[in-house]
């Protein structure tokens, strides 16, 4: 289905997804204007106020080397972000791709892409993210990177599925017909209908990879310290759990909100792209 | 049905070789190669060492033949010695913590389905209602939280402030001077939060799942000819809907198998839990070559084998597949 006005129209009056929309809307801002919202300098080391409880200078407390808490999780927002959006375009792309020859071309190839697919799902993927970041050794980069290349799976079957129906239609048979390449063939006319469910697939990976790359941090094998991701202020919440709930509870809540938005924002275009809903 | 499984068995063969490929080239993405933690940075070697030593480990072999001497091992089920302290081989270590990551699955995958289903079902039936609107909010949450931080909530909350479970652990010191149903009682406590953080997000997916195949389910014409029969609500609903409903129930418990055997690696260390999952953490935190990638293919493996018995569980239950094969 092709994203259409009709669509947005639905879209905007979809509770969901607005407050989806909202909750990614603050967190882009958080992460682009992060120098002028944090309080303080996101390293800042001070040592007279070590782990001190949430107070009115400390919002949210402050860590084992005194550093704002609050000041860190506004920081740590562009981390979450940027992983979340390289990760998801590397696995969309993957996945279009592999899709699109095997919807198209089907046959060997198409068997071959998907025993591919079989095999890579048979891995459970943390498993695999670990043993890849195990031998590339873990920073920001390679985290997107191996998050990006195990969680393509998903998108290319949709890919797939969507290019196996819209490749019959009359208008598609009718441009091959005419003797138009296959290139422009897939791209111009086929891959336009198809993106609706990758709009979806893509939004809910976002979230996914968040997830993904806080855990990791927080096993402290993604971001690495001093560069604050909530993941790895977890860590130090884990190391203080008997001392500082405020380590614990508020780089968590930060992943949960943004997780639960991009999740709703997902829900809530697939509510607006599904015929069936439509009054 | 004999000809069923033999054809699953055999369907089996291409998707393993497919994950040693795929294990063989996550090994083969280091920069450098596995001699190097040995030889860099130690003044006693020279160029002939080093390849001495390549030579040794069958480094300086094409890829094939090392692929093909490697895949031979494991089929033997030859991991190789640790590069751990204790260097025993890869294979012993595994075995010995699989049984704790298999036994807390297994707990979960129950939780999973003896909470999950009646929610889900609970909130068909009374679909809109007060109840159903909790249910969305809890997936919704269940799908977002983090388990990690879910669980060092509930460590604050039941280890720390309120002292009633133990945090970490499978078994308390004294464990060897209890008696047997305290031994149990000891390792059940120890089980509690364990279990119940690895099922979390399954439970959220699983009762979202049942709900909407309940609301399927009842919605076709068999349904509506046992009500206008006169059958009592009950029965509709436990007997005709829910066993249809539950049917693809198999299905989706066996692809939970590789998420729930992931998830190990986090629960388990944040548990300190002796299971395959920690083993895994700390063979990548000290980069032990080949207890991960024996640990990579037997989760692998473990996956493939949960599917098959999803699916002869499901031809078993569901007759059409059987005859359609």
């Amino acid at each position: 289905m092709r994203i259409t006005g009709d669509f947005t129209r639905r879209l905007a009056k979809n509770k969901m997804s607005m407050a989806g929309l909202f909750v990614v809307a603050v967190l882009f801002l958080t992460a682009i204007f992060a120098g002028y919202l944090a309080p303080y300098p996101p390293d800042e080391i001070n040592t007279t106020n070590i782990l001190v409880e949430p107070t009115r200078q400390h919002l949210l407390g402050t860590d084992i080397l005194g550093r704002d808490v609050l000041s860190r999780i506004i920081y740590g927002s562009g981390v979450s972000l940027s992983v979340g959006f390289v990760a998801v375009s590397i696995s969309t792309l993957i996945g279009l791709v592999l899709g699109a020859v095997s919807g198209y071309y089907s046959g060997i190839v198409d068997r071959i892409i998907m025993r591919f697919v079989d095999i890579m799902l048979c891995f459970p993927s943390f498993f695999l993210i670990l043993a890849v970041i195990a031998f590339v050794g873990p920073s920001i980069w390679n985290i997107m990177v191996v998050i990006g290349i195990t969680s393509w799976m998903g998108v290319t079957r949709l890919v797939r599925a969507e290019f196996l129906s819209i490749r019959e239609r009359d208008y598609v048979q009718a441009a091959i017909a005419q003797g138009a390449s296959d290139f422009r063939i897939i791209f111009l006319h086929i891959l336009p209908n198809a993106m609706a469910p990758v709009l979806v697939a893509a939004t809910l990976g976002v979230a996914s990879a968040v997830l993904i790359e806080s855990g990791l941090s927080f096993l402290g094998i993604g971001v690495q310290p001093p560069d604050p991701s909530w993941g790895n202020m977890l860590t130090e919440g884990k190391d203080n759990i008997e001392i500082a709930w405020w380590l614990s509870l508020f780089p968590g809540l930060a992943i949960l909100i943004t997780v639960m938005g991009y999740n709703l924002l997902g829900e809530g275009i697939r509510d607006s792209l599904d015929p069936r809903l439509r009054q | 049905m004999g000809l069923y499984i033999l054809k699953r068995l055999l369907l089996m063969i291409p998707v393993l070789i497919g994950i040693t490929i795929i294990s063989f080239s996550v090994m083969k993405m280091a920069p450098g190669d596995p001699t190097s933690l040995l030889t860099d940075l130690n003044p006693n070697m020279n160029e002939e060492a080093v390849k001495r030593i390549r030579a040794h480990y069958g480094l300086d072999e094409p890829w094939y033949v090392q692929y093909g001497k490697w895949l031979r091992n494991m089929l033997m089920l030859d991991f190789g010695k640790s590069f751990a302290a204790d260097n025993r081989p890869v294979i012993d270590k595994i075995v010995e913590r699989i049984p704790i990551t298999l036994l807390i699955n297994l707990l979960s995958l129950i939780l999973i389905l003896g909470v999950a289903i009646p929610i889900g079902v609970m909130s068909a039936v009374k679909k809109d209602s007060l109840f159903d609107k909790g249910t969305t909010v809890f997936v919704f949450l269940g799908f977002a939280i983090p388990t990690f931080w879910l669980a060092l909530l509930l460590m604050i909350l039941f280890g720390v402030k309120l002292d009633w479970l133990p945090i970490s652990g499978f078994r308390s010191l004294n464990y060897a001077q209890l008696s047997l149903p305290e031994q149990i009682l000891d390792v059940a406590k120890h089980l509690i939060l364990p279990v119940f953080v690895s099922a979390f997000g399954g439970l959220a997916g699983m009762s979202r799942y049942m709900r909407s195949n309940m609301l399927e389910v009842i919605r076709q014409d068999y349904i509506t000819t046992a009500r206008a029969k006169g059958l009592g609500e009950r029965t509709v609903i436990f007997k005709h809907a829910l066993r249809n409903a539950l049917l693809p129930v198999i299905t989706i418990l066996g692809l939970s198998v590789p998420g729930l055997i992931g998830g190990s690696v986090i629960f388990e260390t944040i548990f300190a839990i002796p299971g395959m999952g920690q083993l895994f953490y700390q063979s990548v935190m000290m980069r032990d070559y080949p207890t991960i990638m024996g640990i990579l293919v037997i989760g692998a493996v473990l996956t493939l084998v949960g599917n098959l018995l999803a699916d002869l569980f499901y031809s078993l239950a569901d007759p059409r597949i059987r005859v359609a094969g």
